[in-house]
């Protein structure tokens, strides 16, 4: 009868009978979300809060999108517990001398503060539409009027000093997140950081180097979803779902993807890539510089069993290639778009390779552990701890994006997307 | 708008501070500091004592184990283990534990390997346990409260509150904690608290033929690991890491792990 984690553990050499991989393929997620969720959210708030008005037109669509990577967040923490039905007990009860249990406080606050700042956000908007929709017929239509009116919360009052003030609230939310959003990932850090028998994670710099490549994640993932999203509608010749418009002869499908836009959330991209890497390359040279006892073994990790993955995958083609693609001259949107996936996918790797990497050495560190992904389910765990599960909380967020993306235009105001063009 | 006098002010100042005062003076005297002073003086503090030089790793005591706890008899995981340790004449060292030792070291073979008798240079056996810490990582991380120590210094798992997230088993440095495959919750050694409790020993105590495993009350100077702990020389398991482990190993070598 195997003990949780067994089934994808491979153990070599001298292994603690009780140890296992037991932080699986959902630990590697959960601070890949959390992670994108603070880098959208900071992209978000860069017009606001710093005054970047040249990124005024994605930052609806980054608030959005963060709010979409929030709700999907928590889920791979509930696919990887052993007793989820009792997930709320770490709200009710939480143990306050845990990193874990900051969880509750710290992503409900977030969470407010993200929903309230959609709100405030999309005010007009909500309440235009509700009153649009007042006397509309059918059934689909009057569903979609009455859930505009819930989102109103009876506030109808569209004023100028009214819209004045709902814009002052969104700066001051944008201003509070940001503290808080690098709170949520760095206290994820922190979990990793704080565990003192594990080698690998144990560093005060970590809750700050997920930080950083949480920011570079949200701003690839925004950077990948606004290409996406504006040149699937010139691929599929439709006219823009997004806003009043629709039907609209102006609607028709034009180039809408904005070079300017993509230039300078590139080079926000570079500046947090630059201090995301010096922080790495700072933790690996103190480890290797300092030598303490567990060195030996993370040599053979760092240098051979996960080099490939380390220096290979995360530095070279998810750190360095990209880099180079996005400060070559003359960036294009397909330079942009590629450099975006593959930091996104260093981001990812950089996750595995704590997360995994960590467990792949023993205790005892005289063995090894060597993870294997379950690709085909065969029994639950399987399956939430398998590829399937992995790739369903994956795909969640752009699922709710496109949700809420039927409510709330990502990118109202076409007139103002391209300020230069 | 009160028009405040100086009297006034002096007097509402003072009852203000005295007011201020009352609070603070209660919680002083409630500090946990205190409280855990208080506690300390009195019932037992529960350690170990291993004498590692007699084990013959003959896994009794994870038989007993196994069966007193109902740990699943397959389960390579148990909340006691015995490692072998092996080093040959050439240097090499050799350690394992299949099975947590279950079934016993009937064979010459560490690490699956054969090694003539004249190639070992010196060869051990170290049973492991939970070390009972005084300042227990594990208690530390557990985000709902389920792993918690008793007065006596025994660490345990409410199995009725465990979410299963495992940063306990991540946290400890010892490797004494897994999911229990049935009840899906962290496992870990009780002390045999269900046992100890009602005045017996724990259930490895008992398998041991050996007397290798002594267990008794720490704080009490007449106490049989009392004496070994102060009059012999005794070592803990991995230090380093401020744990404060309440399991004192006697004939340890630096090897072990």
């Amino acid at each position: 009868m195997p003990v949780h984690g067994e089934i994808w553990t491979i153990k070599e050499l001298f292994v603690y009978p009780n140890e296992n991989i037991v932080w699986s393929i959902q630990i590697v997620l959960y601070p890949y979300l959390t992670g994108l969720v603070a880098g959208a959210f900071v992209l978000s708030s860069l017009s606001h809060v710093f005054g970047k008005e040249e990124l005024k037109p994605v930052t609806p669509f980054a608030l959005v999108f963060s709010l979409a990577l929030l709700l999907a967040a928590p889920l791979p923490l509930l696919f990887h517990l052993q007793q989820p039905q009792r997930n709320i007990h770490v709200l009710f009860t939480p143990h306050f001398t845990s990193a874990i249990a900051a969880f509750g406080v710290v992503f409900s606050v977030y969470a407010a503060i993200v929903a309230s700042e959609v709100w405030f956000t999309y005010r007009q908007h909500i309440v235009e539409s509700a009153l649009s929709l007042r006397k509309a017929e059918g059934l689909p239509a009057r569903l979609k009027g009455l859930l505009y009116r819930v989102l109103t919360l009876g506030s109808y009052d569209v004023s100028e000093k009214a819209l004045k003030l709902d814009e002052r609230v969104a700066t001051v939310l944008a201003g509070v997140g940001i503290p808080v959003a690098c709170f949520l990932h760095g206290y994820v850090g922190f979990i990793f950081g704080s565990v003192k028998a594990n080698a690998l994670w144990m560093t005060p710099l970590m809750p700050v180097i997920f930080i950083m490549s949480a920011v570079v994640s949200g701003i690839a993932l925004c950077l990948f979803t606004y290409i996406v999203i504006m040149e699937i509608r010139v691929i599929f010749k439709r006219p823009s779902p997004w806003g009043p418009e629709r039907g609209h002869p102006s609607a028709m499908p034009q180039r809408e993807t904005d070079i300017q836009i993509i230039r300078i959330i590139a080079k926000y991209l570079v500046f947090f890539m630059i201090l995301a890497l010096s922080l790495e390359l700072l933790d690996l040279v103190f480890h290797s510089y300092t030598a303490k006892k567990p060195y030996e073994i993370l040599q053979t990790i760092i240098f051979d069993r996960f080099a490939f993955n380390i220096f290979g995958l995360q530095y070279g083609l998810g750190m360095a290639l990209p880099f180079l693609l996005l400060l070559l001259p003359s960036l294009s949107i397909r330079r942009a778009f590629v450099a975006s996936i593959l930091i996104l996918f260093g981001v990812f790797m950089m996750r595995w390779n704590v997360v995994i990497g960590g467990q792949a050495f023993s205790l005892t560190f005289s063995g090894y552990m060597n993870y294997q992904l379950p690709i085909i389910p065969h029994d639950l765990d399987t399956f939430k701890e398998g590829l399937a599960g992995f790739l369903l909380l994956l795909l969640l967020p752009f699922g709710l994006l496109w949700l809420f993306s039927r409510f709330l235009p990502l990118f109202p105001k076409k007139e103002k997307l391209s300020p230069l063009g | 708008m009160m028009n405040w006098s100086r009297r006034h002010f002096l007097k509402n100042s003072a009852k203000a501070l005295a007011a201020a005062a009352v609070p603070a003076a209660a919680y002083e005297l409630l500090t946990p500091e205190i409280l855990a002073a208080v506690r300390k003086g009195k019932g037992p503090r529960w350690a170990w004592v291993i004498d590692a030089t007699k084990c013959v790793g003959c896994g009794m005591c994870v038989q007993a184990c196994k069966r007193e706890n109902e740990i699943p008899w397959e389960t390579t995981a148990s909340r006691t283990w015995v490692e072998r340790y092996v080093v040959t004449t050439d240097g090499r060292v050799l350690i394992d534990s299949p099975n947590a030792a279950r079934d016993g070291y009937t064979k010459n073979n560490p690490m699956g390997e054969q090694v003539p008798a004249e190639q070992i240079a010196k060869g051990f056996f170290v049973p492991k346990v939970c070390n009972h810490c005084e300042n227990p990582p594990c208690v530390q991380v557990c985000p709902v409260g389920a792993s918690h120590v008793t007065d006596e210094g025994v660490v345990l798992v409410d199995r009725s509150w465990c979410i299963g997230c495992g940063y306990c088993l991540q946290a400890c440095p010892f490797g004494t904690r897994f999911f229990h495959p049935v009840h899906k919750t962290a496992e870990k050694c009780t002390f045999c608290y269900h046992r100890i409790t009602k005045g017996m020993n724990p259930a490895c105590v008992d398998a041991c033929a050996f007397g290798v495993r002594k267990w008794g009350d720490i704080r009490d100077p007449n106490s049989e690991v009392s004496r070994i702990v102060r009059t012999e020389r005794v070592t803990v398991l991995k230090e380093e890491y401020g744990t404060k482990p309440h399991a004192f190993y006697i004939g340890l070598d630096r090897i072990v792990r």
